[in-house]
């Protein structure tokens, strides 16, 4: 199966700055994946370059198998970005704008469109200027699935909500995903309710990758391991060491184990994805870890 | 129809939460053979959840022989684990409120009751008593 997405060695280059080196990740089809990292990480640039709006100083990008900037007929219709600064015309009425969207994309779903506005309450006769912040940026997303993608880009999408502007956002993006088998790729900054949402991780620190994977597997794969002060050499020989803390008496480490960690001196614990996610943020990494799912339950739902 | 709940605190995965939520309702009856459960797609509009996360919950529901997935119709529920257990727990219950209201009486409040049900009942499972 190939994946929604796929770089190799991707790298984007201004003036003597790499916004992002050496990327190489896939994320599957039909999977929600998050793509988490402080500002300024890549994050922005790298969902450009997915979606072509930009092109690569090096390394390749692959949407579908194919080249967005080379092929764009063939890949634009089937990719929705929804870019952080809710792309809506301000002056149009929300009618307005669904006219626009089913003059322009060849696949565009006009019920669908009404029949989700309807449910949100968005009146038609509105100008989009006009809308509360949240319903703006529903409308945007309303706008985006209407198009029918089947790969969704989000920017930051819930960045600015309220609690239950933030809900009903991403109630309907995953209900999209069920209904379209849509693979969706979302950057973020808030990383506590991520386990929630996404099922596919990567994140991004200083323009490199540090971690790519299925989250669930990530979670299994990362202990916590806590002993008496003492050195991490026979540690390192198994498994991968992440973050190590000394204190005067007790040593902890955050590892990627590779098997059971069998050296009963280590007191072993589970570690919650923000502190994966925190740890990974601090170390960028010679070799990206790839998690991969290996397990059968890898499907696109329908 | 039973509703899922979410608790991103709890430190069990999200998957696992649902399955417990299923067996909870299945053990006190609230759902019994035949009970259809809720799609997925209603489930992820209601709380936000990511789909594979229940499609994960079913599929081990479904490994477990509790539930079963017909094509076109839903999830339906195939067994209960209420069983003879069901009938036995109204009196149960009774003697339990019994109990309670006695510590009370003696000043426990609820997180020392918690604590004393707890450790009792751990330890009368060590001692292969319960």
């Amino acid at each position: 199966m190939t994946g929604a997405l796929e770089t190799m060695g991707l790298g984007k280059q201004y003036g003597d700055l790499w916004a992002l080196r050496d990327c190489t990740l896939t994320v599957p089809s039909g999977r929600v994946a998050a793509l988490v990292g402080p500002n300024g990480a890549g994050k922005s640039t790298l969902l450009q370059l997915a979606s072509g709006l930009n092109y690569p100083s090096a390394g390749v990008v692959r949407v579908f198998g194919l080249s967005p900037r080379q092929d764009p007929g063939l890949v634009l219709p089937r990719i929705g970005f929804l870019s952080q600064d809710r792309p809506l015309y301000r002056g149009f009425t929300v009618a307005e704008m669904l006219t626009m969207g089913k003059k322009l994309n060849p696949r565009w779903d006009d019920a669908l469109a009404r029949r989700r506005l309807q449910h949100l309450g968005i009146p038609l006769k509105r100008k989009a200027g006009k809308l509360s912040g949240g319903q703006q940026s529903q409308l945007a997303l309303v706008m985006a699935l209407a198009k029918r993608p089947e790969f969704l880009l989000l920017d930051e999408p819930v960045a600015t909500f309220d609690p239950l502007a933030r809900r009903e956002f991403l109630s309907m993006l995953l209900e999209a995903t069920v209904e379209d088998g849509l693979t969706v790729l979302l950057s973020s900054h808030i990383i506590n309710d991520l386990e929630r949402m996404c099922d596919y991780i990567i994140i991004l620190s200083a323009a490199r990758l540090t971690l790519v994977g299925d989250i669930s597997e990530v979670l299994d794969r990362h202990k916590l391991l806590i002993s008496v002060r003492r050195d991490t050499d026979g540690l390192e020989h198994l498994h991968n060491v992440v973050q190590v803390t000394h204190t005067e008496r007790q040593t902890t480490v955050l590892a990627r184990t590779n098997g059971h960690i069998w050296d009963p001196s280590w007191e072993v614990h589970d570690v919650s994805l923000e502190d994966i996610v925190l740890a990974y943020l601090g170390q960028p990494q010679r070799d990206v870890p790839t998690v991969t799912m290996d397990r059968a339950d890898e499907e696109v739902l329908r | 129809m039973i509703t899922f709940r979410l608790d991103t605190r709890s430190g069990l995965a999200p998957y696992l939460q649902l399955v417990q939520q299923v067996k909870h309702a299945l053990r006190l009856g609230m759902l019994e053979v035949g009970d259809q459960l809720p799609t997925i797609k209603q489930i992820v509009a209601e709380l936000a959840i990511n789909p594979n996360t229940v499609l994960k919950a079913y599929r081990e529901l479904e490994h477990e022989g509790l539930i079963e997935s017909r094509p076109g119709q839903g999830t339906f529920v195939l067994k209960t684990l209420a069983g003879a257990s069901l009938q036995s727990q109204a009196g149960l219950r009774r003697s339990l409120l019994l109990w309670l209201q006695e510590a009370q009486q003696a000043g426990l409040e609820e997180e020392s009751i918690q604590a004393l049900f707890l450790d009792t009942l751990r330890e009368s499972l060590r001692r292969g008593v319960a």
